[in-house]
């Protein structure tokens, strides 16, 4: 008997053993079930996670670095009120940087600041970011303008009264007049609206891209009379350079701030890795909780299944005198439990993928981007096959090594 | 050479700390085209004897040899392909898979041997069709009667043309008009040449047989030919 006949076989006398037992099967597949159920779900929220993080961050872009005082991830006290007495980056220091740096798409400093009270006419608007910042920040930023213009080099420098703002501000003080050429109003300085910058959405559900306020970095320094550190976002154009590009940069810095060798360095360079890989630290931990969960769950659901296949073996075991005494070898006897096994596992693997979409419609309420991909439906059944085969293994082994007269006397 | 050469054949239960000697030194010899009935009071050892020779069970001490080969030197699947092939066997209580057609039935020995799903078909119709019971291939075991039942487990032992047919009381659970039908039933194969072996503890039926060998005690306590 080969072996593709021997899994037909097995797979019509399981479905008729599933049939003849169909609310016991049932019954028997709810720990799977929820085993499988969590599975998906895990698999699908990881997924989502993961690219609703990259979406989230593209902002920062892949191949930018950003020369900051502090490092973005800061693993103790000590360290942070180290860099807080870190000497600030100056323009005077990005300058040096412009000009000491070759081969790259784009140097821009920025300064941010939070603002309340946007004003236009009798509108008004708060909440909003504010970035100072040159002409290359349209390289380094990553984001497009929807209308209008970015500032050139030529007001960056000569510090005009100008500003390029998000879509959410152009909604807010504008509503159906057109803004630019119009002039809005920020502590007690005029701006011209000369761009609006496409809608960008937010990151991760919080911050809003599209509340930004983009102005000459001299007009934050001097017209706001605010002088805090720059950050410097250099695009380098191209990723298989990155670390070239740090690493020039790195020497470059510690000669604009002159630190002697041997000194750690007093400013730091960052990018978007940085966070992905602290992230796929966060990620790997909600995945090993819960597969943790998944796994005790799974563990249980295949506690019930050897249970109810000793029990179907025990049952049968006239049947599988009947069989052996026909001819079945012990092999064809073990595969057709371990089907049977694995058949009810199935049965509970296409249960728990129906009950998951459920839940990812409803999730999908909420969260528009959820979606199950096929690989965890390729996952899920894996995983469910994989259950029965293993928690089918011991019955199926006892059921095929009963010696045919022992089988048969039984009733 | 004998089709079945039994040599000194014991077999022995442990039962708590107990020895059950079931069979004690049984030694026959029988030919290819023998009609055969077993005999002899119950529990002498007739349905032992019958399993050791169908290759269900295997001997204490003593060897057995089929068609020249020692049943002793077979692993599991050797003796699975001997009962698949070589043996056809025909119980008190049918045995039939419930669930199964009757022509399902009768095909699962060719399953076993590997036979492709048109051929068996037509080889499983053609013995339901030789017992009698064309017209009752989609039936399942709950939807017939017990000599139909019978038939059905006759034609599912002969489907494989094995060497032997073993049938261990195949008329204790008939009446006694059904349980002549299959003793005709066997009479016919008897006459076109098959080996059969029955166990029975009715003169009647052994009547039918050739042979008669009578157990008594797990020995063999005579061995005659009828006339
Ligand atoms: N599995 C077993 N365990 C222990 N003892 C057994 C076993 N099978 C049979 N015996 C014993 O072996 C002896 C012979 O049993 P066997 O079934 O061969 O008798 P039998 O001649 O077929 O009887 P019957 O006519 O009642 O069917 C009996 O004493 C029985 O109790
Ligand atoms: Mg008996």
């Amino acid at each position: 008997m080969n072996i593709g006949s021997e899994i037909s076989e097995g797979l019509r006398i399981s479905w008729e053993a599933l049939r003849g037992n169909l609310m016991r099967s049932v019954l028997t597949t709810v720990g799977i079930v929820i085993g499988i159920v969590t599975v998906t779900l895990m698999a699908t929220a990881l997924e989502y996670l993961n690219t609703a993080f990259r979406d989230a961050i593209s902002f920062l872009g892949t191949d930018v670095l950003y020369v900051d005082r502090n490092e973005w991830f800061i693993d103790n006290n000590n360290k942070f009120d180290r860099m807080q007495r870190r000497e600030k980056i100056t323009m005077a220091q990005v300058r040096a940087v412009e000009e000491g740096l070759s081969g790259v798409s784009g140097v821009a400093p920025s300064v941010m600041q939070g603002v309340e009270g946007l004003r236009y006419g009798d509108r008004s608007t708060g909440g909003v970011l504010m970035i100072g910042t040159n002409e290359q920040f349209i390289i380094t930023g990553g984001a497009s303008l929807a209308s209008g213009r970015f500032m050139t080099k030529a007001e960056a420098a000569a510090n005009r009264d100008l500003c390029i703002i998000g879509a959410d501000i152009a909604d807010k003080l504008f509503e159906k007049e057109e803004p630019l050429g119009k002039r809005i109003t920020v502590a007690d300085q005029r701006l011209e609206v000369i761009g609006i910058f496409e809608k960008r959405g937010s990151v991760l559900g919080g911050m809003s891209l599209d509340n930004q306020i983009v102005i000459p970095i001299q007009k934050m320094n001097r017209g706001f009379k605010w002088d805090p550190s720059c950050v410097i976002q250099i695009k380098v154009g191209d990723t298989a350079r990155i670390p070239a590009v740090r690493d020039e940069l790195r020497g470059l810095m510690r000669k604009i701030r002159r630190l002697p060798p041997g000194r750690e360095d007093d400013f730091a360079i960052n990018q978007s890795e940085a966070l992905v890989s602290q992230f796929g630290k966060v990620s790997a931990i909600i995945a090993a909780a819960g597969f943790f969960i998944t796994g005790l769950s799974l563990f249980v659901g295949g506690i019930g299944i050897m249970n109810i296949m000793f029990v179907s073996v025990a049952e049968r075991t006239q049947e599988i005198g009947v069989r052996k005494a026909i001819g079945a070898r012990n092999r064809t006897v073990l595969l057709q439990f371990l089907i049977e096994a694995a058949a009810i596992c199935l049965l509970g693997g296409i249960i728990a993928i129906g009950i998951t979409r459920g839940l990812v419609e409803v999730a999908r309420v909420y969260l528009p981007k959820v979606a199950m991909s096929w690989s965890v439906v390729v996952l899920a059944l894996t995983v469910a096959v994989g259950t029965g085969l293993i928690s089918g293994f011991l019955p199926a082994w006892r059921a095929a090594r009963m010696r045919p007269v022992d089988a048969l006397r039984k009733d | 050479m004998s089709l079945i050469r039994l040599d000194s054949i014991c077999r022995r239960y442990e039962m708590g700390g107990e020895t059950v000697h079931a069979l004690r030194g049984v030694s026959i010899s029988i030919e290819r085209g023998e009609y055969v009935a077993i005999m002899g009071p119950s529990g002498s050892g007739k349905s032992t004897l019958m399993n050791i020779i169908g290759c269900l069970d295997t001997p204490s001490s003593g060897s057995y040899e089929l068609n020249g080969n020692t049943v002793a030197d077979m692993d599991d699947n050797d003796l699975a392909d001997i009962r698949n092939r070589e043996i056809g066997f025909v119980f008190q209580t049918f045995n039939l898979l419930s669930r199964s057609t009757a022509l399902r039935n009768v095909e699962l020995p060719l399953i076993y041997a590997g036979v492709d799903i048109d051929e068996r078909r037509e080889i499983a119709l053609a013995a339901l069709a030789d017992v009698g019971l064309a017209d009752r291939v989609e039936h399942r075991p709950n939807e017939m009667s017990g000599g139909q039942r019978q038939r059905v487990a006759v034609a599912r032992a002969l489907v494989n043309k094995p060497s032997l047919l073993l049938a261990d009381e195949p008329t204790g659970n008939l009446d006694s008009k059904t349980g002549e039908e299959i003793l005709a039933l066997f009479k016919a194969l008897h006459a076109k040449g098959n080996t059969l072996i029955v166990v029975t503890h009715e003169e009647e039926v052994a009547r039918h047989a050739r042979r008669i060998i009578r157990i008594r005690d797990g020995l063999v306590a005579s061995d005659e030919v009828v006339t």
